[in-house]
């Protein structure tokens, strides 16, 4: 009974300086990748093909769905405005939460799931079939080489890509408010612009967007350089990232909203 | 420098995984400009041997002189550099990059590593496959190739650099009767071309034999043989000898430490 009990509380033990040490590596990995420099590191043209790979090819999923939740909002929205008779704040409303919340919160869910995962696979698989230990051996350096260039992308992309989905967003509400439902075009457009502040939601969102751009790339980044080189370890990796990334941005964006709103 | 000081020289290592000690205070040294096979039952860690000198793995005490420098010791950077300028490795896998096609895999350390110009990169690369038979292939990516074929790009990416020393790790693994032949022909070939020194991890005692200068046998961390392939073959020791033969039973049991077998049975009956 009691070594049972001891058992289980070893093992409670040995979960969490897994966890302390798996940080410590991470931290470590960030600190090795996070600059330029050293022996064989990529350069500008490595970035650029990665922010085409990261960036670009998620452009799709970001844009549909950017314009769906768009248009939700705008329908929600309607039907909740209507009974207050303040339809005409409809574009306020899209806009705001747009780019305050929803733009850079489910722009980095849709980016761990499209690139993260995708990051973690590549990284894995290099891992895998000894390519990481090759570039090693060759007197490259895998940090400088593989993931600086991946990271700084993910980090790049990820905030022009919450951008584009707020702003495809607006405008997926504005074919339903006034296209459809019939609000006046001056209306949506005109209060947006005056209630909008630059500093205080653009701004405030876009530092949101690239703190998410900053975890996502790097979980995603670590869980494909320490998964264990099998097929089902890096399957395990690739829905680790997810999993992780994905709570870690609502997590942090909670923090980030209370800091920024000064509130709690 | 002396011809007869060794290229690699290991004294005193020792280096255990988890709870496992894989070597025990070993002492061995290399050749240079020789071919050596190290050979050895599975699991007795041949490959961790090529990390450890390569500087992948770092042992838990003991030195590793590669050309004179202590490998667990150097700094990043002076480790990276001495990859760089005198070590190539062979992976049993080739592990070439999967995003550059044959010509880009080989010109990938030139380009990263000196500022020639793109035409001189290019006689490099051509060269480097033509030693090595695929200069028609240059077009083709990893994807395209045999096992075979990919083992000889790789080969061509790791003297790129015009290395001293290149460690193959189980080069002729999975390879048919004819890809291992040009294997076998290249590494020797290259060896006495270049005057690299060479280090084989292998299984296969007929081709090892038929390239390697001297056979070094590992067992339980520790060398049981090192000599040419006809001293170890005639004089080794009975491991040595049952290892070289293939024989099945001898001072490495056939039969996994058990109770007597007569009692075993009868244990049953009763």
């Amino acid at each position: 009974m009691l070594a049972k009990l001891l058992n289980k509380l070893q093992a409670v033990g040995r979960s969490g300086t897994e966890a302390i040490e798996a940080i410590g590596r991470a931290t470590l990995l960030l600190k090795n990748s996070l600059f330029w420099g050293g022996p064989g590191s990529a350069g500008f043209y490595d970035l650029l093909t990665q922010i085409y790979s990261v960036g670009v090819r998620s452009l799709i999923i970001i844009i549909v769905a950017g314009f769906f939740v768009g248009m939700v909002l705008g329908l929600q929205g309607y039907n909740i405005l209507i009974d207050f008779g303040s339809e005409a704040a409809l574009g306020t409303m899209v806009s705001l939460t747009l780019l305050r919340e929803l733009g850079p919160v489910v722009t980095a869910l849709l980016f761990a799931g499209r690139a993260g995962s995708a990051l973690t696979a590549e990284i894995g698989l290099m891992k895998a079939t000894e390519q990481l230990s090759a570039m090693e051996m060759m007197g490259v350096d895998p940090f400088k080489r593989v993931i600086t260039p991946r990271l700084w992308a993910g980090i790049i992309s990820m905030p022009i890509l919450a951008l584009l989905f707020s702003a495809v967003g607006i405008w997926g509400g504005a074919f339903v408010a006034v296209d459809m439902l019939g609000i006046d075009d001056g209306a949506y457009w005109g209060n947006m612009q005056s209630s909008v502040e630059f500093y205080e939601d653009v701004v405030k969102g876009i530092i949101k967007s690239v703190a998410f751009g900053v975890v996502v790339t790097w979980i995603a980044v670590y869980q494909g350089y320490d998964s264990v080189p099998t097929s089902e370890g890096i399957g395990k990796a690739t829905t680790q990232t997810v999993v992780i990334s994905s709570l870690a941005v609502l997590g942090l964006d909670f923090v980030l909203t209370a800091v920024m709103l000064g509130g709690v | 420098m002396a011809v007869s000081q060794p290229y690699v020289s290991v004294r005193g290592m020792s280096f255990s995984r988890g709870d496992r000690l894989i070597y025990n205070n070993m002492d061995v040294d290399f050749p240079r400009g020789k071919v050596t096979a190290i050979m050895g039952p599975s699991g007795t860690g041949k490959t961790t041997l090529l990390r450890l000198i390569g500087g992948q793995l770092l042992p838990d005490s003991g030195t590793i002189m590669v050309d004179g420098h202590n490998v667990p010791t150097l700094p990043r950077k002076e480790l990276f550099d001495l990859r760089r300028k005198k070590m190539g490795m062979l992976f049993q896998t080739g592990a070439l990059f999967t995003d550059l096609n044959v010509f880009d895999n080989v010109a990938f350390p030139l380009r990263i590593h000196t500022d020639l110009p793109e035409s001189m990169i290019r006689d490099l690369v051509l060269m480097k496959l033509e030693a090595v038979g695929l200069r028609g292939a240059r077009h083709l990516s990893p994807a395209e190739l045999s096992g075979g074929m990919a083992r000889r790009v790789a080969l061509a990416r790791s003297i790129a650099m015009d290395p001293e020393i290149i460690m193959y790790d189980e080069p002729f693994t999975g390879l048919d009767p004819i890809s291992m032949g040009m294997i076998v022909k290249l590494i020797r070939g290259l060896n006495e071309a270049l005057g690299l020194t060479s280090l084989l991890v292998s299984h296969d005692v007929e081709e090892s034999c038929a390239i390697a200068d001297y056979l070094c046998l590992l067992s339980d961390g520790r060398v049981i043989g090192f000599g040419t392939p006809e001293e170890l073959m005639n004089e080794g020791n009975a491991e040595v000898r049952q290892f070289l033969r293939g024989e099945p039973d001898g001072p490495v049991p056939f039969h996994y430490p058990a109770d007597d077998y007569r009692r075993d049975i009868l244990a049953g009956v009763n």
